[in-house]
C-alpha cells in the first residue's frame, strides 16, 4: 500500500513519529503540575466529604426512605457508561476495519480505564456500610443483578487493562531503549520492568497480535454485559419509568454518546496540548462527528420508545411520571438533556462545519454534560413516584435535592479521572506508536534501534 | 430452650402469656430469662418463664449467659416451625388513632420519621370516599426486595415472615428501589437513642439495635411471636382494626379483643383483599375493604404531588 521507504527514510520518519508522540512525556510540564495540583486539591475536599459522609452517615446527602438513590447512582451510571467506549472503539470499529480509529484507540482505553475504575469507587461512595464491602464476595447471592454487576466490572476493568497494555508493551521497550535522560531514571526504570524484557522479535509481535485479538473479541460481550447489567439495576424492579424492557440497550446507546463525546474531549486537549495536530487529524475529528451522530441516531429512536410507547397508554404510575417530566417538576432539566444530549448532537455534526476540532469538542462537552443529568433523570423522578402516597415524613423525604457535601463527593470521580487521564498522558504515548509507524509503512526492525540524535 | 414456649400455640394461651411474659419482656431485651422476687436466707424464689414460682439454692445460682451473636442469627433465619404468620388489616375499623404506629416505633427503635407501620390516608379515586389505610411490609411470598439483596441480608424464611441481618446489611439499598409498598426505611443518621442500646446483644428477630447505614423494616415482631405474644402493632390497636395468627392452623385473633376467628372465613365473608396484587409479589398481609366505617373520615385527604 505504501511506498517502500529506504532505510534513511524510515528511520528519519521514524524519529519524528517518536519525537512527537513521546513530547507529553519530556516537555518540562508547569502547567499539568498545576493542573494535577489542582485536581488533587479538589479530589481531598471529595475525600473529606467521603469521611464526614462516613462518620455522620449517608444522611448528610439529600437521599431519604423514598428517594434512596440520587446523585452518587446517576454518577455510577455514567462513569461506568463512558467507559464503555473503550468496547466500541479499539474493539468494534478495530474489528471492523476502520482504520481512522487505530490512533484513537489508546486514547478510547484510557478514558475507559479511568472511568470504569471511579465507577467501582462511586459505588462504594454510595454504601451505607463501606466497610462491610466484603460482604459482596463473603455472602454474595447469585440473584442479585450487584453480584452481576460486581463479576462482569471487575472483569471488564482486566480485560481493559489488558487491552491498554499489551499494545503498550512494544511502545515502552522503545521508550526503553531511545529516551535518553530526557526522563527521569525512575521512569526509565519503571519502562524498563512494563517492556517485559521486549527484544521486537517477530514471535513477539505475533503473541501481542494473537492476545490482542483474543481480547478485542472478549471484551465485547463483558462490555455489553457491565452496562446491560447496569441498566437491571432499575429495570429489574416494580417502578414506573425502571420497569422498562428495553432498558439495556437504551443504556448501551446512551453510554456510547457518553463515551464518544468524552473521549472528543480528551482527543483534543491531546491534540493542542502537545501538538499532535497530525496524528489526531481533521479527519478523525470529522469521523468522531459521524460516529457520535450514529449513536445518537440510535439512542434517539430508544428515546422514543421508551416514552412514547408507556405515554400513548398513560397507564396510572407511568402517566404521572411522564407528567413531571415532560411538563411537572423535572420538566426545565429533561427537555434540557433530551435537546443537549440528543438532539443537538444529531443535527450539528450533520454539517461539516461543526465536525471541525474546536466546534465538535464544544458540542461534545455539552453533549457530556447533558448525559450526565440524563443519568440522574432517570434515578430520580422515579423514586418520587412510588406506587404508595409518601405520608408522615418531613418535607425533605418527599422531594430529593442534593446538598453540598454530596456535590463536592459526586464531583470527586471527574477530578480523580482527570488525574488518571493526565497521568498515564504523561507516562505513555497516547498513540501506540509502533502500530501507527507501521501504517506509515516504517519495518519493525528500526523500533528498537537507538535514536540518532 | 424456648422450645416450650414456640411450640405452644399462643392463640389458646394469648391470654395467660400475656400475663406472666409482659412481666418477662425487659429481661427478654436486656439479657437474663428469669425474674428475681425474693431472696430468701439460702435460697430464691424465682419464676419461671413457664409461670411456676420455683425455690433455688443460691449456690447453684450461675450468672445468666447472655444471648450470643451467632445464635441469634442462626434462629432468626430459621423461623418458628410449622408456621405460616398472617395479618388481616380491617380497614373499616380504623380511626388513625395511630397507636400501631408509636408502639412499633417503640419496639424497634425508630425515629419519629421512620415508620415499619404507617397509617395512610388513601383515596381511590377522585369521588371515592377517602379512608385510613395502616400499611406494613407485606412479607410477600414472592418478595422483590430479597431477591435483589447481593449479600442474603435480607431473607424470606419458612414461616413467612421477611428478615433483616443489620449485621451483614452493606447498606446498598437496592431492596428499597425493589418494593412496591416503600416498606423499607434506612438508617441515615445514628439510630434513636444510640447509646441506650450500645451494649445490647443484637436481636435479629427484633431488629434491635439499629445500626446507621442499614436498613429496616417491618418484622411482624418476630422476637414477641417467638415468646408467643402478638406483634406490638397488633397488641396496641385501640379499634380492633388487627388480626393475626397462623394460616396452617386457619386461625387468626384480633390483637384488640381477642376473639378468635377461621382466617378463611373472614377473608371470604368480607372480601378481603391484597395490595397490588397485579405485581405478583403474593403479600401474607390481608385488607378487608373501608366498607360501613363506623366513623366518617377526619380531615383533608393529603396530596402527594
Amino acid at each position: 500500500m505504501t511506498n517502500k521507504l529506504t532505510p534513511e527514510e524510515s528511520r528519519e520518519k521514524l524519529d519524528k513519529i517518536f519525537s512527537d508522540l513521546t513530547r507529553s512525556l519530556k516537555i518540562k510540564d508547569e502547567l499539568a503540575r498545576f493542573w494535577i495540583f489542582i485536581l488533587a486539591m479538589f479530589t481531598i475536599v471529595g475525600l473529606w466529604g467521603w469521611i464526614h459522609q462516613i462518620r455522620t452517615g449517608l444522611g448528610i446527602t439529600g437521599m431519604r426512605d423514598y428517594v434512596s438513590w440520587g446523585m452518587y447512582i446517576g454518577n455510577f451510571v455514567f462513569f461506568v457508561a463512558v467507559s464503555l467506549i473503550g468496547l466500541l472503539i479499539s474493539s468494534i470499529l478495530h474489528l471492523l476495519k476502520f482504520e481512522w480509529g487505530q490512533p484513537i484507540s489508546r486514547v478510547a482505553e484510557t478514558v475507559a480505564i479511568a472511568a470504569i475504575a471511579l465507577a467501582g469507587l462511586v459505588i462504594v461512595m454510595d454504601m451505607g456500610r463501606p466497610d462491610r464491602f466484603l460482604n459482596i464476595f463473603l455472602h454474595g447471592r447469585f440473584a442479585s443483578p450487584i453480584v452481576w454487576d460486581v463479576t462482569v466490572i471487575t472483569t471488564y476493568v482486566t480485560i481493559s487493562a489488558l487491552l491498554f497494555y499489551i499494545p503498550l508493551i512494544p511502545d515502552v521497550a522503545m521508550l526503553r531503549e531511545r529516551l535518553g535522560d530526557d526522563v527521569p531514571k525512575l521512569q526509565k526504570k519503571l519502562y524498563s520492568i512494563l517492556s517485559l524484557g521486549w527484544k521486537g522479535n517477530a514471535r513477539q509481535f505475533e503473541i501481542v497480535a494473537h492476545t490482542v485479538r483474543i481480547l478485542l473479541v472478549l471484551i465485547i460481550p463483558v462490555g455489553l454485559s457491565i452496562h446491560t447489567v447496569t441498566s437491571w439495576l432499575f429495570a429489574s424492579t416494580l417502578r414506573a419509568g425502571w420497569d422498562s424492557t428495553i432498558f439495556g440497550p437504551y443504556f448501551v446507546t446512551g453510554a456510547f454518546v457518553a463515551g464518544s463525546a468524552a473521549v472528543i474531549l480528551v482527543m483534543y486537549v491531546y491534540r493542542l496540548r502537545y501538538d499532535l495536530d497530525e496524528y489526531f487529524t481533521n479527519k478523525s475529528f470529522d469521523m468522531m462527528g459521524k460516529l457520535l451522530v450514529l449513536m445518537c441516531l440510535v439512542y434517539f429512536y430508544f428515546n422514543i420508545n421508551e416514552f412514547l410507547v408507556p405515554g400513548y397508554k398513560m397507564r396510572l404510575a407511568e402517566g404521572a411520571h411522564l407528567h413531571e417530566l415532560f411538563t411537572g417538576r423535572w420538566s426545565t432539566l429533561f427537555w434540557f438533556v433530551q435537546i443537549f444530549g440528543v438532539i443537538l448532537p444529531i443535527v450539528l455534526p450533520l454539517l461539516k462545519y461543526f465536525r471541525r476540532p474546536l466546534p465538535l469538542t464544544l458540542i461534545a462537552l455539552v453533549t457530556l454534560v447533558a448525559s450526565w443529568f440524563k443519568r440522574f433523570i432517570i434515578v430520580v423522578p422515579t423514586l418520587e413516584h412510588p406506587h404508595l402516597p409518601i405520608q408522615n415524613v418531613p418535607e425533605n423525604f418527599i422531594h430529593y435535592s442534593p446538598t453540598g457535601p454530596e456535590i463536592m463527593i459526586t464531583l470527586l470521580p471527574f477530578f480523580a479521572s482527570a488525574i488518571i487521564i493526565t497521568m498515564l498522558a504523561k507516562l505513555f504515548p497516547v498513540i501506540t506508536i509502533w502500530e501507527y509507524a507501521e501504517k506509515q509503512g516504517i519495518d519493525k526492525k528500526y523500533l528498537l534501534e537507538e535514536s540518532e540524535k | 430452650m424456648d422450645n416450650q414456649n414456640t411450640r405452644r400455640n399462643f392463640l389458646k394461651t394469648a391470654g395467660m402469656a400475656l400475663g406472666c411474659l409482659g412481666l418477662a419482656m425487659p429481661e427478654r431485651v436486656f439479657g437474663s430469662g428469669s425474674k428475681v422476687l425474693e431472696a430468701d436466707g439460702d435460697t430464691i424464689t424465682l419464676l419461671t418463664p413457664g409461670g411456676q414460682l420455683v425455690r433455688v439454692e443460691k449456690s447453684k445460682l450461675k450468672p445468666a449467659e447472655m444471648p450470643s451473636l451467632t445464635e441469634n442469627q442462626k434462629r432468626g433465619r430459621e423461623g418458628l416451625p410449622h408456621r405460616a404468620w398472617v395479618m388481616v388489616i380491617d380497614l373499616s375499623k380504623c380511626r388513625n388513632a395511630r397507636k400501631c404506629m408509636a408502639a412499633c416505633q417503640a419496639h424497634h427503635q425508630l425515629r419519629p420519621e421512620q415508620h415499619h407501620m404507617n397509617t395512610l390516608q388513601m383515596q381511590d379515586a377522585e369521588h371515592t370516599a377517602p379512608y385510613y389505610m395502616p400499611k406494613n411490609c407485606m412479607h410477600c411470598d414472592n418478595p422483590p426486595c430479597t431477591k435483589v439483596c447481593p449479600v442474603n441480608a435480607t431473607f424470606k424464611r419458612s414461616d413467612g415472615i421477611v428478615l433483616i441481618d443489620n449485621e451483614r446489611c452493606i447498606g446498598c439499598r437496592f431492596c428499597i428501589a425493589a418494593c412496591p409498598y416503600s416498606a423499607r426505611v434506612f438508617n441515615w443518621f445514628e439510630p434513636r437513642d444510640a447509646e441506650n442500646y450500645k451494649d445490647v446483644t443484637y436481636d435479629i428477630e427484633a431488629n434491635v439495635p439499629q445500626k446507621k447505614g442499614t436498613i429496616s423494616k417491618c418484622l411482624f415482631s418476630a422476637d414477641l411471636l417467638r415468646v408467643g405474644k402478638m406483634p406490638s402493632c397488633v397488641s396496641a390497636c385501640p379499634n380492633g382494626v388487627y388480626w393475626f395468627g397462623d394460616q396452617n392452623e386457619d386461625a387468626v385473633t384480633n390483637g384488640t379483643t381477642k376473639e378468635t376467628t377461621s382466617f378463611s372465613k373472614l377473608i371470604r365473608d368480607n372480601a378481603g383483599y391484597t395490595l397490588m396484587k397485579e405485581l405478583g409479589t403474593k403479600p401474607r398481609v390481608y385488607y378487608l375493604p373501608p366498607k360501613n366505617r363506623a366513623f366518617p373520615f377526619e380531615g383533608e385527604i393529603q396530596k402527594h404531588e
